[in-house]
């Protein structure tokens, strides 16, 4: 019947299984030498069948003369488990196949004899693909390589690192040109960019393969008998339920948004923990051997419950889960599927997922991603594209291996479907800025790194820069991050002497540096007494104080996607919909009926009116606090210049206040002030301009484009814990680059980035086309139901744009002197 | 996509500047008035200090492969004809580490030794000595020294243990450091000073700050008697030093 051979059969019916469709479809394809996309729910036996062709393969006898397959994670935890889900088969069919790992942490004396012995199967992540390729043996491993197996493809092909990826890939096509390439994925909104993205360009996307699909899930959103809260976003008003809802499962996964939120939820859940219940935390925060404890623990069945984060949307499975609980709103429809696939993996039975909205809005964005999710309507980032940066560090990286010709370079890169746009003009500006830094003040020459010799071939100027390569590349930019560590304290002659101990994981710096000595902070599922710095990082003891801090992380927080901001505009819009919404929610909702008015959803709502001596504007144009975030700043500017004095703004995920010194409604109707003026597109143009030139997010956004490029370099040899005090601030950079060479490939860099990411222009650009003409504006005598969430937020975030100044201001207590206008 | 591309700012000066209307520093009896962009005026001397310039630091790092942007020398030097055209002094006086290394003046392009030379031609000029520049560049106007007096106050690179009735102006810290507020931290460089010392920020384009809560500062002040002005971005704000970290 199909390509599967005898022994195997056995192998399958030895274990009770028979081999699924798309694995044999898989097979299929591998052996007419083809590449495929595997899309399939979890828990449907895919990373077997990525694999299944080469097993098939190998089992025959065969010479060992370089890798044959490469599989690649994006989670090096993975690595060793997937290596031992997989040594299994190979030994309970006796295969002559060796199989090895390859992570960061692998010694340098196992990759040196990778190298002289290459395994059959290495397992591996995209990172050590890259530093792979940067060394001169890479062709005498890969030359025979007749697989690529890329596991969670859709988590990948998102970031930069799926695009270095991708570079990496057409670099592995030059050495073997033949070798498939098998791409595992959950459900995405479009499959046909992942086709596309795995196959070289010149060639057809490759074939879709679908895994069978489960049954469909059962989702609920908690109907709470408490209050649901006006805003925020912490869920405590229903801990004592979701409490119940663990007491009655065998073991259930809580997730949440945020570290911060998961530090909370445990601490709450561990107060409302009666019965003693094992539950456990697990974040990206913690140290790797705690969570390496908790997800064994899991396993083993010895855990009813784990908060956690993103860092368990991935991954194989840790236990048997029969509940997902999400703690707030999931933010995306995709994202809630993945999420609740974590339960249930037997694909005839249906997982069972609980939502639980923290405010009154996420109660509307929990039904729109309940809706979708029935639907099974997807809505996953499409691919990330051509990053220059990107770009650069993988230049450097291929000179690392051996001196390059630079037209047949660019014709491999440009084989990269990311890349596939690239210019020649800007493939040679990036050469020359890995060279001499791309500067038109051409002052470097004689210290390039890269240098055309005569043979008209580039190479490196020195061994020292492949190794400081090594060091350096990889496209993940943390804040700086400071290991947070138990400390013992005793008394010696009077003095308190700490020493540090156990390590608990790792905290933003900015958040330990404005602690005082004394200050309780929670973190790693406990209350920690801050006991100061010392040269590996913080000190903390255990403590029992009340309302200890909460450290907050710079990243981790996902944007409302476009797709549930449209679910969640129509339920609003469609009062004859409310009834499956909670009666608190129903009877809000209505009353913004009476008081204001409830727009249509193609519609943006915005509400003028005073309140406490000042005047507010309030519009609805849900698309996350990040293009909301940009569009407060460019709207306070025009406000200011258009003499309407605005004091401030603050943006949620679903609306945008403003607040004022001057009377807007007034503006508005004596015709000073015009809606659709101030929200005009044009607002793109130089307002964006000059915000940018002095934003923080935008300083942020470079520094990245910054440090992957190389131009900031994260550690020197030897000297890992210093790296900061050897380079120049990036702010500093920034500021002068933009002043004397704004077209710089680096500021184009950060540029292209702004489009997405944490300024996302891309998606206000989206906002600004669709309410032309839409705009609904009432003038209130007073704030409308609608209003009340964002405009507690006020009280609650605190925090009005970058205003460095006013800050500044308000803390030396010299308003006045502000006011005045004195320096 | 991209709705927008990059165009160049309207002034090359890349901080701001302008002398204080606000805030007198006065050590022992000697008016001072800082400058948002870090330089000191000295009314009574019609003198402006300046300290730590780093002129070429970014082309000694290219030296290690670190290809900073090699402007750095050209935005400090902008900056510096913009607070003098504005304080119009009559002696200009570096406080050391003017030039990032002793090699740096055969670093600096000719069109930014014009501007340098321009510079020191409008004012008399001191270069102090500093531990990265002991040997300053004798072919660019000025004259140099191991330190200036001036009303009574030393004017010198690394500050010493002082004596009583003694005072000085000095450099070499980079002071600087955050204040918290609503949860934010606001990071500037500053002065940092009692009754005896000052200390100046840095004002190259590619130097930093060190926290005046650091080590490097204690022994010189104790943090009751003390303050820090810290450059803001329009205006420059005073604290009492234990409020910054």
């Amino acid at each position: 019947m199909s390509a599967l051979p005898q022994k195997f059969h056995d192998w399958f019916t030895s274990r009770g299984w028979s081999p699924r469709t798309h694995q044999l479809a898989i097979l299929d394809h591998a052996k007419a030498g083809k590449s495929a996309l595997l899309i399939s729910p979890t828990g449907g036996g895919k990373t077997l069948a990525g694999f299944l062709p080469s097993l098939v393969e190998l089992s025959q006898p065969h010479e060992r003369n370089g890798i044959h397959t490469l599989y690649i994670s994006p989670l090096k935890a993975l690595a060793v488990d997937i290596a031992r889900n997989l040594e299994a088969p190979v030994r309970e069919m006796a295969l002559p196949i060796t199989i090895e790992t390859r992570t960061g942490d692998t010694p340098h004396s196992k990759r040196k004899r990778q190298r002289e012995h290459p395994p059959d199967i290495l397992i591996t992540t995209p990172e050590q693909v890259s530093l792979l390729i940067a060394d001169a043996g890479a062709a005498h491993m890969l030359r025979h390589l007749k697989s690529v197996i890329l596991d969670e493809l859709h988590s990948l092909v998102t970031s930069k690192r799926g695009v270095l990826l991708s570079l990496a890939l057409s670099r592995v096509q030059g050495f073997a040109p033949a070798a498939r390439r098998i791409g595992l994925s959950a459900t995405v909104a479009d499959p046909e960019a992942l086709q596309s993205w795995l196959a070289p360009v010149g060639q057809p996307p490759v074939p879709l393969v679908l895994g069978q699909a489960g049954a469909a899930p059962r989702i609920r959103i908690l109907k709470s008998a408490e209050n649901v809260p006006w805003s925020g976003h912490s869920s405590r008003y229903a801990i004592d339920e979701v409490y119940e809802e663990i007491d009655r499962a065998k073991m259930t996964l809580i997730f949440v948004n945020t570290r911060s939120q998961a530090e909370m939820a445990f601490q709450w859940l561990w107060e409302a923990n009666e019965a003693h219940l094992p539950i456990a935390l697990h974040h990206g925060s913690l140290d790797v051997g705690q969570r390496r404890k908790v997800e064994a623990a899991m396993a083993a069945g010895k855990l009813r419950a784990v908060v956690c984060t993103s860092t368990l949307d991935l991954g194989i499975d840790w236990g048997d889960v029969d509940l997902v609980i999400h703690m707030g709103a999931p933010k995306g429809s995709s994202r809630l599927l993945q999420r609740i696939g974590r339960s249930n993996h037997r694909l005839d039975s249906p997982s069972e997922a609980l939502l639980v909205p923290s405010n009154r809005f996420e109660v509307l964005e929990c039904e729109a991603a309940l809706q979708a999710a029935k639907e099974n309507t997807q809505d996953t980032e499409y691919p990330a594209v051509l990053k220059l940066d990107v770009l650069a560090q993988h230049i450097l990286g291929r000179a690392c291996a051996e001196p390059f010709d630079a037209d047949e370079f660019f014709a491999e890169v440009t084989r990269a479907w990311t890349y596939r746009n690239l210019t020649r003009e800007d493939f040679d500006a990036a050469v020359d800025y890995v060279a001499t830094g791309g500067y038109a003040l051409r002052s470097y020459e004689k210290y390039a790194k890269l240098k055309r010799r005569v043979d008209g071939l580039w190479r490196l100027t020195h061994p020292l820069i492949a190794q400081q390569y090594r060091l350096n590349m990889g496209t993940i930019v943390e804040a700086e991050m400071l290991k947070v560590r138990i400390a013992s304290v005793k008394r010696r002659l009077g003095k308190r002497v700490v020493t540090g101990g156990r390590s608990l994981g790792e905290l933003e710096e900015w958040f330990l540096s404005q602690l005082s000595i004394g200050d309780t902070f929670l973190f790693a599922g406990e209350v920690l007494r801050f006991e100061g710095l010392d040269e590996f990082g913080a000190l903390a003891t255990r403590a029992h104080g009340s309302d200890p801090m909460v450290p907050s992380y710079q990243g981790g927080k996902f944007p409302l996607s476009t797709y549930l901001a449209t679910r969640v505009r129509e339920i609003l819009s469609s009062p004859a919909k409310w009834h499956t919404l909670p009666q608190q929610v129903q009877d809000w909702l209505s009353a913004q009926r009476r008081n204001s008015v409830v727009p249509q959803a193609h519609q943006m709502l915005a509400e003028t009116f005073p309140r406490a001596e000042k005047h507010y504007l309030v519009c609805y144009p849900f698309e996350g606090r990040l293009a909301q975030q940009t569009l407060g700043m460019l709207l306070t500017r025009r406000l200011e210049r258009w003499g309407a004095q605005p004091l401030g703004f603050s943006a949620s995920e679903y609306a945008l206040v403003i607040w004022t010194v001057r009377d807007l409604s007034l503006m508005i109707s004596s015709g000073k002030l015009s809606l659709e003026k101030l929200f005009d597109e044009d607002m793109l143009g130089d307002d964006l301009e000059a915000w940018l030139a002095e934003s923080n997010l935008m300083k942020r956004t470079f520094r990245n484009a910054a440090i992957i490029a190389g131009l900031i370099e994260r550690r020197w040899p030897g000297k890992e814990k210093t790296g900061r005090q050897v380079t120049v601030n990036s702010d500093l950079i920034y500021d002068v680059l933009r002043s004397h060479q704004p077209g710089h490939i680096l500021l184009r860099a950060a540029w292209d980035d702004a489009a997405e990411g944490l300024i996302d222009i891309h998606r206000l650009g989206f906002l600004l086309k669709r309410i032309k003409g839409q705009i609904v504006h009432r003038a209130l005598d007073t704030v409308s139901p609608l209003a009340v969430p964002v405009l507690l937020e006020i009280a609650r975030e605190s925090i009005y744009g970058e205003a460095h100044d006013a800050l500044l201001a308000e803390a030396a207590g010299a308003l006045v002197n502000e006011a005045m206008g004195l320096v | 996509m991209m709705p927008f591309s990059p165009k160049p700012l309207a002034p090359l000066s890349t901080r701001p500047w302008g002398l204080s209307k606000m805030h007198r520093i006065s050590l022992n009896g000697l008016d001072l008035v800082p400058d948002l962009s870090g330089a000191l005026f000295v009314p009574e001397f019609k003198t402006l200090l300046i300290a730590d310039l780093h002129l070429e630091k970014a082309s000694n790092m290219a030296k290690r492969g670190v290809h900073l942007p090699p402007y750095d020398t050209r935005a400090s030097l902008i900056q510096l004809e913009a607070v003098i055209t504005q304080a119009r002094p009559e002696q200009l006086i570096f406080l050391g580490d003017s030039f990032h290394d002793d090699e740096a003046r055969t670093r600096i392009a000719d069109e930014d030794l014009v501007r340098l030379r321009a510079i020191t031609e409008s004012a008399a000029t001191i270069w102090i000595t500093g531990n990265h520049d002991p040997h300053p560049p004798t072919d660019i106007g000025g004259r140099i020294a191991d330190k200036a007096v001036l009303g009574g106050v030393t004017l010198r690179h690394e500050p010493k243990q002082l004596g009583p009735d003694e005072f000085e102006i000095a450099g070499h810290l980079h002071p600087g450091g955050a204040v918290s507020q609503r949860g934010k931290r606001i990071h500037c460089k500053c002065f940092v000073g009692n009754t005896a010392r000052l200390i100046m920020p840095a004002f190259g384009s590619f130097t930093g700050g060190l926290s005046i809560s650091a080590m490097p500062f204690r022994g010189l002040f104790t943090e009751k008697d003390s303050h820090a002005w810290m450059l803001g971005q329009r205006a420059i704000f005073k604290f009492p030093a234990r409020r910054v970290r």
